[in-house]
């Protein structure tokens, strides 16, 4: 096995501690997936380069500083990974499923360990937050009638060091190993003592370099909308989306700092041999475990509130109804971003930290469940009298509200110390987070596909497959989910490769048959963006509001300009967008001015990849690439300081060609 | 742009048509703010974990060997005048005064660089004797604490010298103004936590 034959490397000064026997040639899967990935990528590059495309890419997406194009990236990132990601879940269910009755399974415990490490991250960092946030800066600035965000370089650079980190995490794929140590990696487990490999080093590089960029894009969001939202949009007549974003991005700043020093001071004990979380010397492994989940526990909050802004906004459009209880929804959102960092220790009760502690955490878990029960019934008072069009994001919107009060419910059940001294490290606990992350975060996220899928590229999703992949994504969940509650229950730990009592194979095989149906409805959702891109001319959206919406989104045209509003329009109240179709809104047709905008810089790209660069050299010891690569990134960041001429201004003769574009669209639609 | 403009009521105005020219980099000094305050949280970070750690000797010395007030009061008037300094640069530049702005940001520049060199024969100084940042978690937390701070001294001198070029190439433009005082939030941010360092570290250290 692989773990035998590298652990003591020697290192040598050109290639650190790299060598041939980093290539896991000696796993048949690996290699297998190599092969496919190999295959795959030479026929993309060929694909690209045969017709041209590299060129327009690099001006058009990569180097482009709009807040609408570096969303739909952080989308595509965030759909790769998923792939990869499940690929992982699906694994780990058939080796759970296969290892009984003296079988070892398919997977060794080193493949097995970095395969459940790799799923956690990779579906945190990976997929949820890019898809978060993507969605955030694609539909955000335009629901509050902006032209872009503060800091448009800046968002540009975030979206590169996201995609870094996922470089990073995916290049341990066939080169070395990833930690074997769950994906929150605990010392002394993650220590260099234990984990002497690259595997750990993988996972703090791959996420201090993907967490500067989530921080920078905090930052950027909350001044966004601080500071840019147009003339007559309050606070309080902000879309709830856009709070939910505003919350989440203020746990972000408030939170990543926390998650980059903890893994500074990791990454110290691990390189340099210092005494923070080690088991001697004074070394305290407990801080580490307290630091990441202060990290940790607002972070679910940061993928999740976005959610609930996003089944907020599909409510109240497909009931036709403005949102019941705005204000209620806005204060129970604050409620639960200033709560959620006073619950971490609710992770690990089992820490010994006595009644007193343990009682404070429980009661402040519990207590998240009631502004989180009155968004529930916001919304279901919404529906009340409402008409309601079953559309998929309104379908995603009531399964998530049947998934997710099951998932609340068990959480509370957690919340409660005794219970969770039983039920602490279980497979109960792996179900309750899957049952909360899928049935809210990702739920809520495919409903936000659909439902803004027509606003970032002009055509909707064809239906057919999108409603095949929800009646199998929320069939299979239940499915893969409710035997992993009943193992919890009867004391089955998570993370187990291999089991010995055969009455427990039933209830594994039934948990493998969710995912495969969950798997096909992930192979239904990739259909149905291929049958639509296909179909796209008859599923034009030609109007730039295809389902009579509420908000400023809908207002401009989809895909929107690069401008986004030939007017900055001025709100005189919530649903500002209905507000002016309710009062005969009339689109101006003439009188275009031109339009300051930011410059697109190839900076953002240079200075992320340095970083993956520098990152990959300190994994591997490679000390001469890593100061040559560090130095890189100072010297491009001085150097980017040094260009003043970041606007430009789109001529007033541009914007009515495209506005003119608009109106014969509008014209033949109609 | 974000301030409601109060519209009356019947037809109503859906659009600004007069565009208002709003300045680039409005939002430099909220985003900086906020950029801080997330800075702010790795210090506390640092602090929570010295102060969890900072009583675990591992039978090693302890602040009362190591720690040698004088050099410390010496280490802290440097910072606080280099504070003051870029005061006065802050001042020559609201006054349109090219050369004084540069000349108190050369000699803030200056006293930051005496601030890191006494640090850096502090350090070296504990090392040689044997209390490295590997021997115990306190000394782990020590210098992570304070090592954290002067990396970002060094950093806030790196970015000092370039502000100096720029303002040397384009004068006090609007855009060179707002990295100036941008700079000078960091700079006064940073003598802040090296006050928390002093009372919480030194001073302390020395009475516990």
């Amino acid at each position: 096995m692989a773990i035998e034959t590298v652990a003591t490397p020697e290192t040598s000064f050109l290639l650190g501690r790299l060598t041939w026997a980093a290539l896991p040639l000696h796993e048949p899967i690996l290699v297998a997936t190599f092969a496919v990935v190999a295959i795959g990528g030479l026929a993309l590059v060929g694909a690209l380069s045969y017709f041209r495309l590299w060129g327009y890419l690099w001006h058009e997406w990569f180097t482009s500083v709009d807040h609408k194009k570096i969303g739909i990236m952080y989308m595509v990132l965030g759909l790769v990974m998923l792939l990869r990601g499940f690929a992982d879940a699906v694994m780990m269910r058939l080796q759970q499923a296969w290892a009984f009755n003296g079988s070892e399974g398919y997977l060794n415990a080193h493949h097995y360990d970095q395969v459940f490490t790799a799923h956690g991250v990779i579906m945190i960092f990976f997929v949820a937050m890019p898809f978060v946030t993507g969605m955030m800066n694609l539909v955000m600035p335009l629901q509050i009638g902006a032209r872009d965000v503060a800091f448009p370089f800046l968002n540009n650079f975030s979206f590169w060091m996201t995609a870094g980190g996922a470089v990073i995490v995916m290049a341990s794929l066939f080169v070395g190993e990833f930690a074997q140590t769950g994906w929150l990696a605990y010392p002394p487990l993650s220590g260099i003592d234990a984990s002497p490999y690259v595997g750990v080093d993988y996972y703090i590089w791959g996420l201090q370099v993907a967490g500067v960029g989530t921080t920078l894009s905090g930052i950027n969001l909350v001044v966004t909308i601080v500071k840019m939202r147009c003339p007559g949009m309050t606070m309080m007549r902000m879309p709830v989306f856009t709070w939910t974003a505003l919350c989440a991005n203020i746990l972000i700043v408030a939170i990543f700092p926390v998650l980059t020093a903890t893994l500074v001071l990791l990454a110290l004990d691990r390189y340099i041999g210092t005494n923070f979380f080690t088991a001697d010397n004074g070394g305290n492994p407990m801080m580490f475990v307290n630091l990441i989940w202060i990290w940790g526990h607002p972070e679910v909050y940061v993928l999740v509130l976005p959610a609930f802004g996003i089944f907020s906004e599909v409510t109240a459009t497909y009931c036709r109804k403005p949102l019941f209880g705005y204000s209620s929804m806005v204060y129970a959102t604050v409620c639960i971003t200033v709560l959620s960092y006073i619950v971490w220790l609710h992770h690990f009760f089992t820490m010994g930290a006595g009644a007193s502690v343990n009682s404070f955490f429980g009661i402040a878990s519990m207590i998240i469940s009631i502004p989180t029960g009155a968004k529930l019934f916001n919304w279901l008072f919404t529906m009340y009298h409402g008409r309601i069009r079953y559309e998929l994001p309104m379908m995603w919107t009531v399964a998530f509200m049947l998934t997710f009060a099951i998932g609340g419910m068990t959480g509370v059940m957690l919340a409660v110390p005794p219970a969770d001294f039983v039920l602490h490290n279980s497979l109960f606990l792996v179900a309750h987070f899957h049952n909360v992350i899928i049935g809210g975060v990702l739920f809520g996220l495919f409903a936000g596909i659909y439902y803004w899928w027509p606003k970032a590229f002009g055509f909707r999703l064809e239906p057919f497959w999108g409603k095949v992949s929800f009646w199998c994504w929320v069939a299979g969940f239940w499915v893969a989910f409710t035997p992993l509650y009943v193992l919890g229950l009867m004391g089955v730990t998570r993370r187990m490769r291999v089991f010995d009592d055969p009455d427990l194979q039933i209830w594994f095989l039934i948990a493998a048959l969710g995912a495969a149906l969950v798997a096909i409805g992930v192979a239904a959702f990739l259909v149905q963006i291929a049958v639509s891109i296909w179909k796209r001319d008859e599923l034009r959206d030609t109007t730039g509001d295809p389902w009579d919406g509420r908000t400023l989104e809908w207002a401009t045209s989809s895909p929107p300009p690069a401008y986004n509003f030939a007017f900055t329009p001025v709100v005189h109240g919530i649903d500002a967008w209905w507000d002016m179709k309710s009062r005969g809104y009339v689109r101006p047709l003439e009188g275009f001015r031109p339009i300051h905008m930011p410059k697109s810089t190839g900076s953002g790209v240079i200075l992320a990849g340095l970083s993956t660069v520098c990152a990959m050299a300190l994994i591997w010891y490679i000390w001469w690439l890593a100061a040559l690569a560090f130095a890189g990134v100072v010297a491009t960041a001085i150097w980017h300081t040094f260009n003043y001429d970041r606007d430009f201004d789109i001529p007033a003769a541009e914007v009515t060609a495209v506005e003119a574009a608009r109106t014969r669209l509008l014209t033949r639609g109609a | 742009m974000s301030a409601p403009t109060h519209v009356p009521d019947g037809p109503a105005q859906f659009h600004v048509f007069e565009e208002e020219h709003h300045e680039a980099g409005g939002s430099t000094h909220l985003g900086f703010w906020i950029y801080l305050m997330s800075d702010c949280l790795i210090f506390a970070v640092l602090f929570a974990t010295y102060g969890v750690l900072g009583s675990s000797l591992a039978g090693g010395p302890g602040p009362r060997d190591l720690f040698s007030l004088p050099l410390v009061a010496l280490n802290t008037t440097l910072l606080l005048i280099s504070s003051i300094t870029y005061g006065f640069a802050m001042l020559a530049m609201y006054e349109g005064d090219q050369k004084g702005t540069l000349k108190w940001l050369a000699i803030t520049g200056a006293f930051g660089a005496g601030f890191i060199a006494v640090e850096l024969y502090e350090f070296a100084h504990m090392i040689h004797e044997g209390a490295g940042p590997q021997r115990s978690a306190f000394l782990s937390a020590f210098f992570a604490l304070v090592g954290t701070h002067g990396l970002h001294v060094t950093f806030g001198i790196v970015w000092l010298t370039t502000l100096m070029v720029q303002v040397r190439r384009r004068g006090l433009i609007a855009a060179n103004q707002r990295r100036i005082s941008c700079l000078s939030l960091f700079w006064h941010f940073l003598d802040l936590v090296w006050i928390g360092v002093f009372t919480f570290v030194y001073l302390l250290g020395v009475l516990r």
